[in-house]
């Protein structure tokens, strides 16, 4: 029988003593596409932070299982979780300066986890991140760029590239087509589907975009104040909606 | 305690002893954890930072009336910044110094490392402007400080690899970053590349002050000591078509120096006492044959 990739474990987390996140339990599997939708402010943001590691919680555990054994995340050493983060998970975030170094070029943001793992060749480095552009539609001339002078959507696959560089089996995703104009958003989430389903990743995908979810998504969870209020898959949660939350949520998508 | 020399109103060698002794124990912690930057509390010192506070405060706490002092500023002995500290120590510590490496037991440094090789029981001091390698792609000192704990170096092959992407080929030609000791990546101060590989099991002990910054690192002596570089692009120092005018030496850094306003160049070197030791003995360049 397998084992959930990630166990989430009754998280709770507070900022001032204003709680944000209130017994949070779920389970991602290995290969889904794990959509997690809300209204702003509704501790989503802060859920995928502590669950990829970068936030502490109150209390509640983050078990990992990606590599074969049992692992805390919370309760690793320092040295262990950054290691784990930079080579067996991606986190791709809203905004591509906080994912990205602008100031050093598109095959210096690919290869930096490879570095950082050991490469030492620059010939190889260098065909890798010819190799990652090409999958992710960004020409190979603009290998020498620096993201500081590419376009928003460039940005996030880019984002997305460096990330998947070193095959992680689980990838955080906060908001990525945030901020980009409807067609870029469109093409964005169709190369992400490509790439997620020929590389068998499990996403956690935070958005507040219904439509996005939908498409991409496999398993739905909504949030509210903190709580997880409605979980499902994703058809059945958005076309017959069971919380008064998701309901209004639902009901406030335009239909053309 | 009164250790002034005669007629000084200063303590010996200007700091006082808790101050010393304060600087000797991050010169020890240093020594052990060969390439981690120490932190110490920096004193005000009578010049400016960015002229050596660093390793004149270091230089002090090492000090004894034994020593033989030698300063060096670009590897001139005579350049002001050199004269004034060797002035400075000739002034409150007492002691002797010398222009010649192999009588010194101390020599400061900027710039330069000797080209006459080291011996066992000489101390390297050098001035150390920016003792951080990773500052310029991470602005964060916290987080420097937890990439050296954590031993997370990818980040100075990013620069190294921009370097090679922009230039073709490793252009940092000064403070060219080292591995310590397979642990800490470090600064080796503004020396020239061509330097780097006389960091290596060098047999003195190297000692780094910077003073507004606020860290000590040392090299302990037989440590060993890498340049950073990838496997297709290995680490190279400079090499120069020409010879030293003056002494004729083919293997010493030269300075490139323009003597006229027609495009007249010639080619010194620039550790003036590897120079004058060299034209004394006999063999000479181009401008006195």
């Amino acid at each position: 029988m397998q084992k959930p990739l990630l166990s989430v474990k009754n998280i709770y987390k507070e900022f001032n003593r204003r709680p944000v996140c209130r017994e949070i339990s779920f389970d991602v599997w290995p290969g889904e596409i794990l959509g997690l939708v809300g209204e702003s402010g509704s501790g989503k943001s802060t859920l995928l932070n502590i669950i990829s590691g970068c936030l502490k919680p109150e209390s509640g555990q983050v078990i990992y299982r990606g590599d074969g054994c049992e692992r805390d995340m919370h309760a690793l050493t320092e040295g262990r979780r950054r290691l784990l983060q930079r080579t067996e998970l991606g986190f791709v975030r809203q905004n591509a300066s906080e994912g990205l170094r602008l100031n050093v070029s598109a095959g210096a943001n690919i290869g930096e986890r490879l570095m950082a793992g050991g490469a030492r060749n620059f010939a190889k480095l260098r065909r890798e991140a010819e190799n990652w552009l090409d999958k992710v539609e960004i020409d190979k001339s603009r290998l020498d760029d620096k993201p500081l002078i590419y376009s928003g959507g460039m940005r996030q696959r880019l984002q997305i590239a460096r990330n998947l560089v070193t095959s992680p089996k689980l990838v955080f995703m906060d908001e990525p087509t945030g901020g980009l104009d409807v067609s870029v958003q469109a093409r964005l989430l169709d190369l992400l589907r490509g790439l997620v389903a020929g590389l068998g990743l499990a996403v956690v995908l935070v958005t507040h975009d219904l439509a996005a979810a939908r498409l991409l998504s496999e398993r739905l969870m909504v949030m509210q104040a903190g709580r997880i209020v409605e979980s499902g898959l994703t058809d059945q949660v958005l076309d017959d909606p069971q919380h008064s939350y998701t309901q209004l949520l639902v009901a406030s998508i335009p239909q053309f | 305690m009164n250790r002034r020399p005669e007629g000084n109103l200063y303590n010996f060698a200007y700091l006082d002893e808790n101050t010393k002794r304060m600087i000797r124990r991050a010169i020890l912690k240093a020594v052990a954890v060969p390439g981690h930057q120490t932190p110490f509390s920096s004193r005000e010192m009578p010049m400016p930072y960015g002229w050596g506070t660093g390793g004149i405060q270091v230089t002090a706490a090492v000090i004894g009336p034994d020593d033989t002092l030698k300063v060096i500023d670009q590897g001139s002995d005579d350049t002001t910044n050199a004269v004034s500290i060797r002035g400075f120590f000739a002034k409150t510590a007492g002691v002797a110094v010398s222009a010649r490496t192999e009588e010194a037991s101390i020599i400061q440094t900027r710039h330069r490392i000797p080209e006459t090789p080291l011996r066992e029981g000489q101390i390297m001091v050098y001035q150390v402007p920016l003792p951080e390698p990773l500052r310029q792609l991470e602005p964060r000192e916290t987080e420097t400080r937890t990439l050296h704990g954590l031993n997370e170096y990818g980040l100075m092959h990013v620069k190294l690899y921009e370097d090679i992407a922009k230039h073709g080929q490793i252009a940092a030609s000064y403070d060219y970053p080292v591995m310590v000791n397979d642990r800490y990546i470090m600064s080796p101060s503004p020396i020239p590349r061509f330097d780097n590989p006389k960091l290596d099991h060098s047999p003195a002990l190297q000692l780094f002050g910077a003073g507004r910054e606020k860290r000590i690192y040392a090299i302990p002596p037989y440590t060993k000591v890498k340049s950073l570089d990838f496997e297709d692009y290995p680490f190279t120092v400079q090499s120069w078509n020409e010879r030293c005018a003056i002494c004729g030496a083919e293997n010493s850094y030269l300075d490139e120096l323009v003597i006229d306003d027609q495009g007249g160049r010639l080619f010194v070197c620039s550790d003036s006492d590897f120079c004058r030791k060299r034209a004394e003995a006999g063999p000479k360049g181009a401008s006195r044959a």
